[in-house]
């Protein structure tokens, strides 16, 4: 498709553990526009992160296996790169990553300063096509490049509003707030000038005040550098804030994609409705969903969702649906969607 | 407020924690509870609200005993509780019991469910142990699981029974005030849903009274039948969850709310307006606290410290400017 930026096919991925291997990602179906922001929604467990680590290549090693599947960025089959080029061109370049908690992300006995500039040093726009690419041990960090990327540090760290950037960066990361850390994550992440850039659940660990703050200049800042925001989340609130569009999972596997108001306005999969279900309102008081989530490393055969479906029947158990389109960008995964025609019988 | 059956009343609490340099010379103090006086009526929920590190945990710890208070009043049940020592107060704290984010993961990993669940019992009462068996049994139904989880291991129930089970183990004691720190937070909404019926049939069915620390208000509107605002250790707003959900006084719970996202509704991110974080509970601005990040603020509010004022039927807020 035209102006795809990211696309993954039928990828799956096991873990391995103690007890026998789990089925964590099973054929998931995802794709991205450029500039667009998208949600990857789902509950704890569902393989959002496992997703958004499959796609930046940071997979533990040892454990995780990619079984099937391709990921496509830009052109580029990601799992057919080497570890050397993903490393130096596309991690951290084209695409960045927003961890959720920003305090262990810094390293706590340098400055801020001194890490912003280990990063320009190696992943600055500047370098992309200059002859010093390549990265050895002796490598200089040439002088007229180093003032180069302190101005646009600082340019940027204006941007995502710190106070007084230059007593910012002389600061250790324990010197400045919770919100002040994750902001600087985001200029981080953008520095690079990435054409991706991945945030895992960034303000769950923040008040609802910061968390505002930050998702309003998460989307102001990836509007203006037109990069793509892989948004994961369990918030339901935070992804109809930002989103373009939203991709629900559940126990591995992808069940609905729409826009954001097809989302929240026609969800079409049963597990779509009961997750908005379960939010707390007023008017409709507290409903959970009946169940557990079930245990991945002997998944429920088919459609992994109907164990705890009041709409399955022997068809859900015997084989996972097809996508099925049923809007401008929305598609569902169900055999028995909300809205459709009833079955016959 | 009418004096009816208040079963816990606090009064002028103040929690201050002293901040040392490295040649552990204290060279200030950090007011984590400044001034905190309300009360709450048997059989209801109130729920406490803030942004972190505005003293509601530290609230809910002076109050049990954990933290001991600076100065203030905490009466429960006709005592103060307030300045005993930890092994005096142990008797109280029977029917006072405070239950972490997470009570699951207080189970001994070593211990059976069933060992768990008779300890509180052993500590706190003379039951023989049959008495202790059948009280045990009583309260595992009561959480929805089955008497066979008796002689599992933690490890080997999921982490929902195993939050189920620390609740049981807080109810066998039958306390009349339980101290919920945060009990939803890090959830998944299914799972959220969850346990706030749970919580909400315990209610019922023991006649408990709450008091529901959080900092997710779309959970305290819920559950709540009055809220406590707090910012930087004072209460700002308190009042019937309707009167402030629908009608906030204080501007702070009025940007609290202003930041909540609502699904279907204008987008947060293109109207919110309150800039900055909460400042340093070290060095506190002077008047009013929130005045640094007040859209109202005036020159008055940095001279004078607004008392809560009782100017609404059911609410009373700490601004100088309300109306």
């Amino acid at each position: 498709m035209a102006g795809e930026l990211l696309s993954v096919r039928g990828l799956r991925v096991s873990f391995a553990s103690d007890a026998g291997s789990a089925q964590v990602l099973d054929g998931v179906a995802f794709s991205m526009k450029a500039g667009e922001i998208k949600g990857l929604v789902g509950e704890s467990g569902c393989g959002k992160t496992t997703l958004a680590r499959a796609i930046l290549g940071i997979l533990p090693r040892n454990s995780a296996r990619i079984e099937s599947g391709e990921i496509r960025f830009d052109g580029r089959d990601l799992l057919g790169l080497p570890e050397e080029t993903l490393a130096r061109e596309v991690r951290g370049r084209e695409i960045a990553y927003i961890p959720q908690d920003p305090s262990t992300a810094f390293n706590p006995v340098f400055t801020i300063g001194t890490q912003i500039d280990d990063l320009m040093r190696f992943k600055s726009p500047l370098l992309r096509g200059g002859t010093d690419d390549r990265q050895g041990f002796f490598n200089r960090y040439p002088r007229e490049r180093r003032a180069a990327d302190r101005a646009r540090v600082l340019e940027l760290l204006r941007l995502v509003q710190l106070p007084n950037p230059e007593a910012v960066l002389r600061k250790y990361p324990h010197e400045v707030s919770g919100g002040q850390r994750q902001r600087l994550m985001i200029a981080m992440a953008l520095l690079p000038e990435p054409k991706l850039v991945i945030a895992d659940e960034p303000t769950t660990a923040l008040d609802v005040t910061v968390q505002a703050q930050i998702l309003k200049l998460l989307k102001q800042l990836a509007r203006e550098r037109g990069a793509a925001v892989l948004f994961t989340t369990h918030d339901l609130g935070a992804a109809y804030e930002i989103c373009d569009r939203i991709t629900v999972m559940y126990a591995g596997q992808e069940v609905e994609e729409a826009p954001v108001d097809g989302f929240f306005g026609r969800p079409s999969h049963p597990y779509t409705r009961k997750l908005l279900d379960s939010l707390p309102t007023s008017e409709a008081g507290i409903r959970g969903i009946p169940g557990e989530i079930p245990r991945l490393i002997d998944p429920p055969p088919g459609c992994r969702f109907h164990p705890r479906c009041d709409r399955a029947s022997a068809l859900c158990r015997a084989e996972r649906p097809a996508p099925e389109r049923i809007g401008p960008a929305h598609s569902v995964r169900c055999h028995h969607r909300i809205g459709a025609a009833e079955p016959a019988g | 407020m009418s004096a009816g059956d208040v079963i816990l009343e606090v009064a002028g609490l103040r929690k201050y924690f002293p901040v040392r340099n490295v040649w552990k010379r204290r060279v200030g103090w950090l007011r984590a509870l400044d001034d905190v006086s309300f009360s709450v009526r048997r059989g209801e929920i109130l729920g406490i609200v803030g942004e972190s590190g505005c003293g509601k945990s530290t609230l809910g710890k002076t109050l049990m005993g954990i933290h001991t208070a600076t100065a203030g009043r905490v009466v429960f049940e006709g005592h103060d509780i307030a300045r005993l020592k930890p092994h005096q107060s142990r008797r109280f704290r029977e029917h006072l019991q405070y239950c972490y984010q997470d009570p699951g993961a207080s189970l001994d990993p070593r211990w059976t469910i069933r060992g768990s669940l008779h300890e509180p019992l052993i500590v706190h009462t003379d039951l023989p142990r049959p008495e202790r068996e059948a009280r045990v049994r009583e309260m595992l139904r009561a959480v929805g699981l089955p008497e066979t989880h008796l002689d599992l291991y933690p490890h080997e129930i999921s982490g929902g029974q195993q939050r189920r089970v620390g609740l049981a183990r807080i109810l066998t004691l039958k306390p009349s005030v339980v101290i919920l720190d945060e009990p939803t937070s890090g959830l998944d909404v299914s799972v959220q849903a969850t346990i706030l019926q749970l919580l909400l049939s315990l209610q019922r069915q023991f006649g408990l009274t709450y008091l529901f620390i959080s900092h997710d208000l779309s959970v305290v509107r819920l559950i709540c039948d009055r809220v406590a605002v707090m910012y930087l250790g004072r209460i700002v707003e308190i009042g019937s969850t309707g009167a402030v959900f629908t009608t906030p006084r204080h501007p702070y719970t009025q940007s609290l709310l202003a930041a909540i996202p609502v699904i279907g509704g204008r987008r947060v991110t293109e109207t919110f307006a309150l800039e900055g974080e909460p400042p340093s509970p070290t060095n506190l601005p002077s008047g009013c606290r929130f005045r640094t990040r007040c859209p109202k603020a005036q020159p008055l509010c940095a001279q004078r410290d607004p008392p809560l004022r009782a100017d609404w039927p059911d609410q009373q807020a700490a601004c100088h400017l309300a109306d």
